[in-house]
């Protein structure tokens, strides 16, 4: 390893025992960090620490470490996963920020994402979104032949870009309306470019953006903020695109 | 759910309230430039031409606008005490990216927006901010017939420092409401993409800053003593 260099970091983090626990910030110094660290690393790091000195650790969700799988929820400095474009907390390393460096790590913060524990938010109410309409119910057969179905290119890979969506809920925690619509616009949008997704694209349209609502999420303002925020670049066309499918579903 | 309950249906409703009263404040200020004396008899004659209309276009029109800014109103706070609700705790660290002052700020703006009108009406509709100066009561001769002197009212009140000040301030506050009104209306109708929005928003703020500048140039030219009764 070139670089022997080690970072130490005051860290700010929220600390909430329950559900129903007020919660405070608590300041951790992370010693012995290289830039080579994963922030979940650093973390991991801190915790060992913790837990050595008989303290209860840090809580934080967390699967894959690849970027992909969408558990790994953190505000870190007032940013969804860091700040870093189309980078998840596991993603976000280290080199990032210097020795020295103060870091504010809070949990996505939204009504309809009560906190578990710490940094553990429930996110349950994406699921119930996805339950009211983010699905096509057709029959399954034998296995169709290949493009017996045709799907034009640029529409296969609009609908491929809506479904880069992996539900970590960043666009919610950096809506300052704490809405989901770019999580719901994307799943609305991937199904209705897809011609097996049209024939429910109205009521599935109409359902699910019920059932954001009921779930206590906010509305949209056109902030954009979750669009930039995305680690996966979900492009706020496609809320565009669910209001159309909204509008036409008044008609349907 | 019904459309006037659910979120998308409200946001349409905001966005074609809003759209819909940007196109009166884009042919209000059409008509105010009349002042600049483009139209034979200027802005006098420009609001005798208005007040001659029959009766029940004019008070068609003015409940018209009152629907839709009563519409806009209602459902604009509507939706932010639910957002408000729906993120009670806010972050120790603000750190925004997208989200502009503009944007944030829509209630407050709009809420100026909102005294303003009410101020504008009572100073040139119902003339009781100056009554000595008021246009109904102060006749001028225009093409052989006498009508109210609506010039002589507008330089009489911009003359005024803090009369000067309320309108340029309103202006502001509706320059930063249609910064992000007019592009937001694209978004919410579904009518932009990727490649259109960033033009979109361009042209949003152009065009609220060229009715900030269409507005705000009569009180300004009339303080500065340039534009005269």
């Amino acid at each position: 390893m070139s670089d022997h260099k080690t970072m130490t970091l005051t860290l700010i983090v929220w600390r909430q025992k329950s559900a129903t626990d007020p919660g405070k910030f608590e300041t951790y110094t992370a010693k012995n960090i290289t830039s080579h660290h994963s922030f979940l690393e650093m973390l991991d790091c801190v915790n060992e620490d913790l837990i050595n000195a008989d303290k209860e650790p840090i809580v934080f969700d967390h699967d894959c470490r690849e970027g992909i799988c969408g558990m790994c929820s953190q505000v870190i400095n007032g940013k969804p996963h860091g700040g870093q474009e189309r980078t998840t907390v596991c993603q976000l390393h280290m080199r990032k920020f210097k020795d020295g460096d103060t870091i504010y790590i809070e949990p996505w913060r939204a009504r309809a994402f009560p906190i578990v524990k710490d940094l553990i938010v429930d996110r349950a109410a994406l699921d119930t979104i996805i339950q009211a309409g983010g699905y096509t119910s057709c029959h399954t057969g034998g296995v169709p032949d290949g493009n017996a179905v045709m799907i034009p290119k640029p529409i296969a890979e609009e609908a491929t870009d809506a479904a880069e969506c992996i539900g970590c809920g960043a666009c919610v925690a950096g809506c300052p309306n704490g809405a989901a619509m770019l999580f719901t616009g994307a799943k609305v949008s991937q199904l209705a470019l897809l011609p097996q997704g049209r024939p429910e694209a109205a009521a599935r349209v109409l359902k699910m953006t019920a059932a954001a609502s009921e779930c206590g999420f906010g509305n949209c303002s056109n902030h954009y903020e979750c669009g930039a925020v995305c680690p996966k670049g979900v492009d706020v066309k496609f809320i565009a695109r669910m209001n159309r499918e909204f509008i036409k579903a008044q008609f349907a | 759910m019904q459309f006037t309950s659910s979120s998308i249906g409200r946001k349409i409703l905001m966005a074609i309230t809003g759209q819909a009263m940007v196109l009166f404040a884009v042919v209000h200020l059409l008509g105010n430039s009349s002042i600049f004396g483009w139209l034979n008899g200027g802005i006098n004659a420009y609001a005798e031409h208005l007040h001659s209309l029959p009766l029940p276009i004019i008070i068609g029109f003015r409940l018209a606008l009152l629907a839709l800014v009563c519409v806009h109103i209602w459902f604009g706070i509507q939706l932010t005490l639910e957002n408000r609700d729906a993120r009670t705790k806010q972050y120790a660290v603000k750190s925004t990216q997208k989200t502009t002052f503009a944007s944030e700020n829509m209630i407050w703006t709009g809420s100026l927006i909102a005294l303003f009108i009410v101020y504008h009406l009572a100073h040139f509709t119902f003339q009781v901010v100056n009554p000595e100066t008021a246009a109904l009561k102060n006749l001028v001769p225009l093409h052989n017939e006498m009508v109210p002197n609506v010039l002589g009212m507008v330089v009489a009140g911009f003359k005024n420092f803090f009369i000067t000040f309320i309108y340029a301030g309103a202006m502001v506050a509706l320059f930063l409401h249609l910064s992000h009104g007019i592009q937001s209306f694209f978004q919410t109708m579904g009518w932009s993409n990727d490649r259109s929005q960033p033009i979109i928003i361009r042209l949003g703020t152009l065009v609220a800053l060229g009715l900030f500048l269409g507005y705000v140039i009569i009180p300004l030219t009339v303080f500065a003593g340039i534009l005269k009764g």
